[in-house]
């Protein structure tokens, strides 16, 4: 797909500008943003989907550097623009996904593997050993889970034939692809930077939260040669500049995993901020300043961005499988509705649940609970729920699964949330937003671009580069487009809440031991 | 008795034919099963298909029903699509005109505001989605009448009431209006509903050219207006929203 919304070039005054390029699971965009960070162009192109075996994904990273450099090219050319005009560029990416090539011929030497492949599940239960998923949670933030990068690196080098010798004789690089677009941007085989940035860094199961360096006892332990890694730097310096293309000479400026790029963009620079953005899942950080914070109720401990030689700051992450995915699930598997959209036409026709709940544990039930053995439940049902009620319960189900990744945020930090960022395609959905509210008990705020991705990779480029000063001129930049406050009665929400809770429990031990 | 038009016999027999299951034909087999030369089938398939009736797969060459079939029976537009479709071109209206941003539906004897962008300004505001406008007096009430039949019916049956002095409630002058609307493209409101707010509004049309909503800036009336004239940028900034949200609707598909 190749789109643009191109808005009169004359509202957005003259340059200079800042290109923002996400490197995402499904495709590469382009984006130009200028100085109010406002969008003056688009460009974006999807690769495919290489599924060798069930639970593998895979994609072809040629084919990805070959599109990020069509979609630059792409925006760059409708903005009308020419590189003098364009300050810095920015980079954010899909997280966790993993690549090997050889630093000599620039080849991969195999298919990135990407975050949802789930080829590395036995490797991690051996590498926990008899302390189990959380043997590396200390050092990290994370538990030893199939997603993140470490695990995956060791399977390449296990696998791929002769690669260990390779690696280990110091030809192979490692990266995320952050590090692959920046090496490859910078000049590849003649004279790339292999870097990475500490919110990548903080993905790989390898990185100390601490020091923010390789850890050398897991590098060990997880059987990694040093050789192949990156040097981990701020989310925002100038690693190096553009070779060649149509951004030749322009400095690569910032580096910041998808997630911890929207928190960027959404400006929750003071602690206890928080975002959540709401697509097919939904996923949720809060600033939590600058140290690191232990999570005991099952939510991840990552970087959230670095300025320079700023101190880091930390971010707590709750993940919910499935939000998004429930309402297309009513639409493609049910049938109940014709568009997404039309959810809240079923829903608003009602006005309240019915007695209904419904608990969407599709593949088991993750933050804060981690049971594999749940599966989905829709509870209270009697003669009187119709469809409506169940859409309902189908908005609620995502408020009441924020609201208990909010509630295990403020148990592990002790903060409480003031207010919610929201961006996502959901946030369109104004009766959500409206429980969401009302299931928190806290304002829902929606900026008004809805882009925070890029907008947060452009802005950490466009600080490294002094196009903006600090944080707080892009404080100032961001515009509230819509804010949600809590309607529903103290003892409503507690009650509702106390049924969702019940009806969760009715999710647990379904799955029984299959031995 | 009337003879029947053949062509149109044969079209309906080809949607029969093509209803009768999830299935895709060839031309071959929708000729063949109709007795029909090859040629006389496409020519109706291919109008068929120019008006959305029948759709062709481009890696099979073959023929299905198409959307605009199931838009027939179900043809009004859920306001929470409209809602969804608008809301980037909604947000950057808001941006770059400074003001707050209205999507408004015909709804009884009024318009339902179903989308509210705030004046991104860091000023206190409330989110009025679900509240009702007056149909004649206001930027976004206008358009529907003057574009949309049903909102045309329900206005000139309506009591028009003078919410200020400048509100006009005269029958043939606010045919006048709907009239210059109509010719113009776009309709303002300037302290016609409230003292010292004036409001321009332009109308969103799906892929068969229906008008299905409005679209518009409100503010106050010293920044909307520039000596009692609109400031002409931010009536181009209104229509460019609405035919960009009107694009949009072209391309949708269920």
């Amino acid at each position: 797909m190749t789109d643009t919304h191109t808005t009169s070039a004359s509202s957005h005054g003259q340059g200079p500008f800042i290109a923002a390029i996400d490197q995402g699971t499904t495709s590469s965009r382009c984006i130009v943003f200028d100085r109010d960070g406002r969008i003056v162009s688009v460009d974006q192109k999807e690769h495919e989907q290489i599924f060798p075996k069930p639970g593998w994904v895979e994609h072809n990273a040629t084919e990805i550097w070959e599109n990020v450099k069509e979609v630059v090219a792409g925006a760059i050319s409708k903005a009308g623009i020419t590189a003098i005009d364009v300050k810095a560029i920015g980079i954010t990416n899909q997280r966790e996904t993993t690549l090997l090539w050889d630093r000599n011929t620039g080849e991969p030497v195999h298919n990135a593997i990407v975050w949802q492949d789930t080829r590395t599940d036995t490797l991690c239960r051996e590498l926990g050993r008899n302390v189990g998923q959380d043997r590396f949670r200390r050092e990290t933030g994370l538990p030893l889970a199939s997603y993140f990068a470490g695990p995956k690196i060791r399977w390449l080098l296990d696998n791929v034939e002769g690669l260990r010798e390779r690696a280990e004789a110091g030809d192979i690089l490692f990266g995320t692809m952050d590090s692959w677009v920046i090496w490859n941007l910078t000049g590849g085989v003649n004279g790339g930077v292999h870097v990475t940035d500490v919110t990548n860094a903080s993905r790989t199961l390898l990185m100390n939260l601490h020091t923010l360096d390789w850890d050398e006892k897991i590098l060990t332990s997880m059987d990694i040669p040093a050789a192949v890694l990156p040097r981990i730097r701020s989310s925002a310096e100038v690693y190096g500049h553009t070779a060649e293309g149509i951004l030749a000479g322009v400095p690569v400026a910032s580096a910041l995993g998808d997630q911890q790029a929207a928190l960027f963009g959404q400006t929750c620079y003071a602690e206890g901020e928080a975002k959540s953005t709401y697509g097919t899942g939904t996923f949720l950080l809060m600033n939590t300043g600058e140290k690191p914070v232990n999570s005991y109720n099952g939510l991840l401990t990552t970087v959230g961005y670095r300025i320079g030689e700023e101190k880091p700051v930390y971010a707590l992450e709750g993940s919910i499988a499935v939000t998004g995915s429930l309402v297309q699930w009513m639409r493609d598997q049910m049938g109940l509705i014709n568009s997404a959209a039309e959810i809240e036409t079923l829903a608003s026709s009602v006005e309240d649940n019915g007695g209904a709940y419904f608990v969407p544990a599709f593949s088991g039930l993750f933050a804060p609970y981690w049971r594999d053995d749940a599966r989905g439940v829709i509870a209270g049902l009697t003669r009187y729920v119709t469809k409506a009620h169940i859409a309902r319960a189908v908005l609620e189900a995502t408020a009441w699964q924020t609201r208990e990744i909010v509630d295990a945020m403020t148990k592990d930090s002790g903060v409480e949330l003031t207010a919610l960022k929201v961006d996502g395609g959901m946030t369109s959905n104004n009766l959500l937003m409206q429980t969401l509210s009302d299931a928190l008990d806290a304002p829902v705020v929606r900026p008004m671009v809805a882009e925070t991705t890029c907008l947060g990779a452009a802005y950490a480029a466009g600080l490294a580069v002094g196009f903006w000063p600090d944080t707080d001129a892009l404080r100032a930049n961001w515009r509230r487009a819509a804010e949600w406050t809590p309607r529903m009665d103290a003892d409503v929400r507690d009650r509702e809440y106390k049924n969702w809770l019940k009806a969760v429990q009715r999710t647990m031990g379904w799955i029984e031991d299959e031995e | 008795m009337a003879r029947n038009i053949q062509s149109l016999e044969r079209a309906a027999a080809m949607l029969r034919l093509l209803a009768g299951g999830e299935r895709r034909l060839g031309l071959s087999d929708i000729a063949s099963t109709l007795g029909l030369a090859k040629g006389t089938a496409h020519g109706i398939l291919r109008t068929l298909q120019q008006e959305g009736f029948v759709e062709q797969d481009e890696a099979s060459g073959r023929y299905q029903l198409g959307a605009e079939l199931l838009r027939l029976g179900n043809s009004y537009l859920d306001v929470h699509e409209l809602r969804a479709r608008a809301l980037v071109w909604t947000d950057d209206l808001a941006r770059s005109s400074g003001e707050s941003v209205y999507l408004g539906v015909v709804h009884q004897q009024g318009v339902l505001i179903v989308h509210h962008v705030f004046r991104p300004d860091d000023s206190r505001q409330v989110l009025e989605v679900g509240a009702m406008h007056p149909l004649h007096s206001t930027a976004l009430g206008k358009v529907l009448s003057a574009y949309d039949p049903v909102a045309h019916s329900e206005v000139t049956e309506a009591d028009r009431k003078a919410f200020t002095p400048r509100t006009v409630t005269g029958e043939r002058e606010f045919e006048g209006v709907l009239d210059l609307i109509r010719a113009r493209g776009w309709a303002c409101d300037v302290e016609e509903t409230w003292e010292g707010v004036a409001s321009v509004a332009a109308p969103i049309h799906d892929r068969r050219r229906l008008p299905v909503g409005a679209v518009g800036i409100t503010g106050a009336v010293e920044r909307v207006c520039d000596d009692g004239e609109l400031r002409s940028e931010l009536v181009a900034a209104v229509r460019d929203c609405a035919r960009a949200v009107s694009r949009d609707l072209g391309a949708l598909r269920f």
